[in-house]
Order: C-alpha cells, then structure tokens, then sequence
C-alpha cells in the first residue's frame, strides 16, 4: 500500500491493532505483566500511561527544533519523568488504596520502553497534532491490551471483574492466574492467539490469489 | 548478619526481579537467544546495580533531603550519567573487559530493573550495606533467571517446534513455567 499524505486519523488507529504495542510490537512489558492481577489495576495503569505518552509526546514533538540531537534521550526521559513525577502525585493524593497496590510500577513508567520509543520513532520527527494522535493512538491500544490481560486474569483468577463477582461459590478460583506466572502464561496463550489469527489470514489471501491466478 | 543473609536470598530467589516482579522483561526476552552473551550482560547489570545503589544512598541521605519530589528524575539522571562516566573509566583502564561487558552497560541503564532497584531501596529505608546486598541478590537472580532461560532457548532451536508457537508466545510460557518452579522457593524459610 503506498503511504499518501501521513493521515491523523489513520495515525490515531494503528495503534489500537495492526501495530499494537504489547500483542504485536511486544513492547512495555514490564507493567504488562505485572499489574494485571486485576481488572481496576490494569485500567490505572493504562490511563496513567496514556496522559504521560500523550503530554510527553507532545512537548517532545513542539520542541523538536531545539533539542540537540546528542542529548536527545536524556531530554525525553527528563520531560517523561517529570510527568510520571506528576502522576504519582496526583495518583496518591486521589487513590490511594490503588497508588498503594501498583507500588513502584507508577514510578516505573519512566523506563516503559514503549515510551521512549515513540519519543524517538514518531514525536520527535512530526508535527504536534499528528504526534498526539499517534501518541494517544499507541496508548489506548497499551490501556486495550492491559485491559484484556487484567479482565482475563482476574476472571479465571478471583472468579471476580472489576471486583464484582461473577461466579457463584462452587466455583475455584485459579489462583495461579493471579500469581507472577499467571501473567507469563496468558499473555503468552494470547500472542499465541494472534500469532495464529495472522498466519490464518495469510493463507486465506494466498488461497484467494491462486483462485484469481486460476480464473 | 543474619538480617543481611536473609536479604540476599530472597531477593535472589523468592522475590526474583525477572520471575516475581516482572522485572527486566526487556533483556530477558530480547537478549537470551545464546548462554554466553546473556551471562555477560548478568554480570554487567550486577555492576551497573552495585553503582545504582551507591549512588541512590548518596543521594537519599545527603541531597534529595531537601527536595524528596525530585527523586525519580535524581535517580535516572545521576545513574545514566555515573554509568556513562564509568564506561568511560572502564575503556581506559581495561580495554579487555569493556569489550566483555562495555557495550551492554548504556542498555542497562534504562532497564526497568535499575530504577526499581533504586525505588525498593529507597522504599525499603535501606543503608549502605544492606542496600549493597540487596543490589547483589537482585543482580545474581537476574543472571540467574537470564541464565536459565538462555539455556533453555538453546535447546529449543534446535527441537522440532511448530513454526506457529516458535518466538515470543513460547518464551513466555517456557518463562512462566520457570516462574512458578521459583514459586516453590517461597516455602524455603517459612517451613524452618
């Protein structure tokens, strides 16, 4: 497909499926796994993430002129950390029993590689509107993923969504899901999922081709 | 002594930075495709960790007294500089271990694994000495864990896997099944 005029709209939906930061690009996966034991967690982390992405990338791209190409990183993980700063605060002061749950993983959202990455890839060589699209674009797909990830393992996990219950009391919940390697295996079973969605639409256009190539 | 003991293992077993916290996921999974270059980067992160923590009671205790808000940009600002400052001194001095583990350490910089290093340190109220171990424990069980998983990936190579599974769903779930084998540990000392 040959690229036209770079689109806002279309900058704003890549994200969310075809370039997925966590189920195709497998970025970020440090919070991925780790806040995941809940639905509510994931949901926080995602919106976290989604106003620090968003701000930074648009600073990062208005000052895109002035920064000095050789101490680029570090700029952008200078203005990245002041807005997790930010969220930290604010987080702490409105939620606090959540603040408490996610623990360093808030602060942690400097190092989220997904990040400094579309900083480096996108921002930094865009115009504001179209690295804001991008950026929130990038961020909803990130808070999409958390969120599948979050639902799954806190329905098999405390038999629970968004601490409502779901199921009655003859149900076992699989505490597994909820633990450390919980969070491995199903985003694990998930790329898995993808991994064979892709591959099934690869042979479905093969077999069209040949069948037009036939007739 | 006992305290400090105590410390080492479990932060290097039952509270393992990779397989518990989630910690470091980036090099665990992008740098384990040969055992020996993933043991190289172990030791570079436990150096680079020893430096964090240093640094990190330096800053606790003489300058970020005053502005406790600043901590995170302090701490990732003073780690990548330090690191930057060392890899220099290191290319200097012994040409023969920069080429060993030189080239990882601005990489490392921004794992996720030194920040919270830093972060738990702090949360934690450790001094020096016992932030030093700590540093130690977090380091040689992230080694560990890179280690592991490198060996295991060797093997898989070479095994007649599915051309679907191949990549990262499988390391995830041969890294899951490592997770819950570290799990056993947690009855470690609570039995005894």
């Amino acid at each position: 497909m040959p690229n036209k005029t770079p689109d806002t709209y279309q900058e704003l939906i890549k994200g969310l499926w075809r370039e997925n930061p966590v189920f195709v690009q497998v970025l970020g996966m440090c919070p991925v796994l780790a806040v995941t034991n809940s639905a509510i967690n994931a949901l926080v982390m995602g919106i976290a993430t989604f106003f620090v992405l968003v701000v930074a990338s648009a600073i990062v791209s208005s000052l895109r002129h002035l920064i000095p190409s050789q101490v680029r990183i570090s700029t952008y993980i200078v203005i990245i950390a002041t807005f997790v700063t930010v969220v930290d605060l604010s987080l702490q002061a409105l939620l606090p029993a959540v603040h408490k749950e996610l623990g360093a993983f808030i602060p942690l959202i400097v190092v989220n590689c997904m990040i400094l990455g579309r900083q480096e890839a996108f921002a930094s060589r865009n115009p504001v509107i179209l690295a804001v699209a991008d950026a929130m674009g990038m961020a909803l797909g990130f808070m999409l993923a958390l969120f599948t990830l979050g639902s799954i393992r806190e329905i098999l996990g405390s038999g629970s969504w968004l601490g409502i219950q779901l199921f009655g009391a003859q149900f076992e919940p699989w505490v597994i899901m909820i633990l450390p390697p919980g969070g491995f295996l199903t985003l694990g079973l998930l790329l898995l999922f993808f991994q064979w969605f892709k591959e099934r639409k690869q042979r479905l256009v093969q077999r069209l081709d040949e069948l037009e190539a036939k007739s | 002594m006992g305290d400090l003991v105590w410390i080492f293992i479990s932060t290097l077993l039952i509270n393992n930075f990779v397989l518990a916290y989630f910690l470091g996921i980036c090099p665990f999974l992008g740098v384990t495709q040969r055992l020996d270059t993933a043991f190289r980067l172990g030791l570079a992160t436990i150096f680079v960790m020893f430096i964090t923590s240093i640094c990190v009671w330096i800053l606790n205790n003489y300058i970020l007294v005053y502005a406790p808000y600043l901590n995170l940009i302090t701490y990732i600002v003073v780690i990548a500089s330090t690191v930057q400052f060392v890899e220099m001194v290191i290319r200097k001095v012994s040409p023969t271990l920069f080429r060993a583990l030189g080239i990882f350490l601005p990489l490392i910089t921004t794992n996720c694994a030194i920040l919270a290093l830093a972060i738990f340190t702090t949360n934690k109220g450790y001094g020096l000495i016992e932030g030093l171990v700590y540093a130690l424990g977090s380091g040689m069980g992230f080694t560990l864990a890179m280690v592991l998983m490198a060996g295991l990936r060797e093997e898989t190579t070479l095994a007649p896997v599915p051309s679907l599974v191949k990549g990262t769903a499988m390391n995830l779930i041969i890294a899951g099944i490592l997770s819950m084998a570290f799990m056993g540990f947690a009855g470690l000392f609570s039995a005894g």
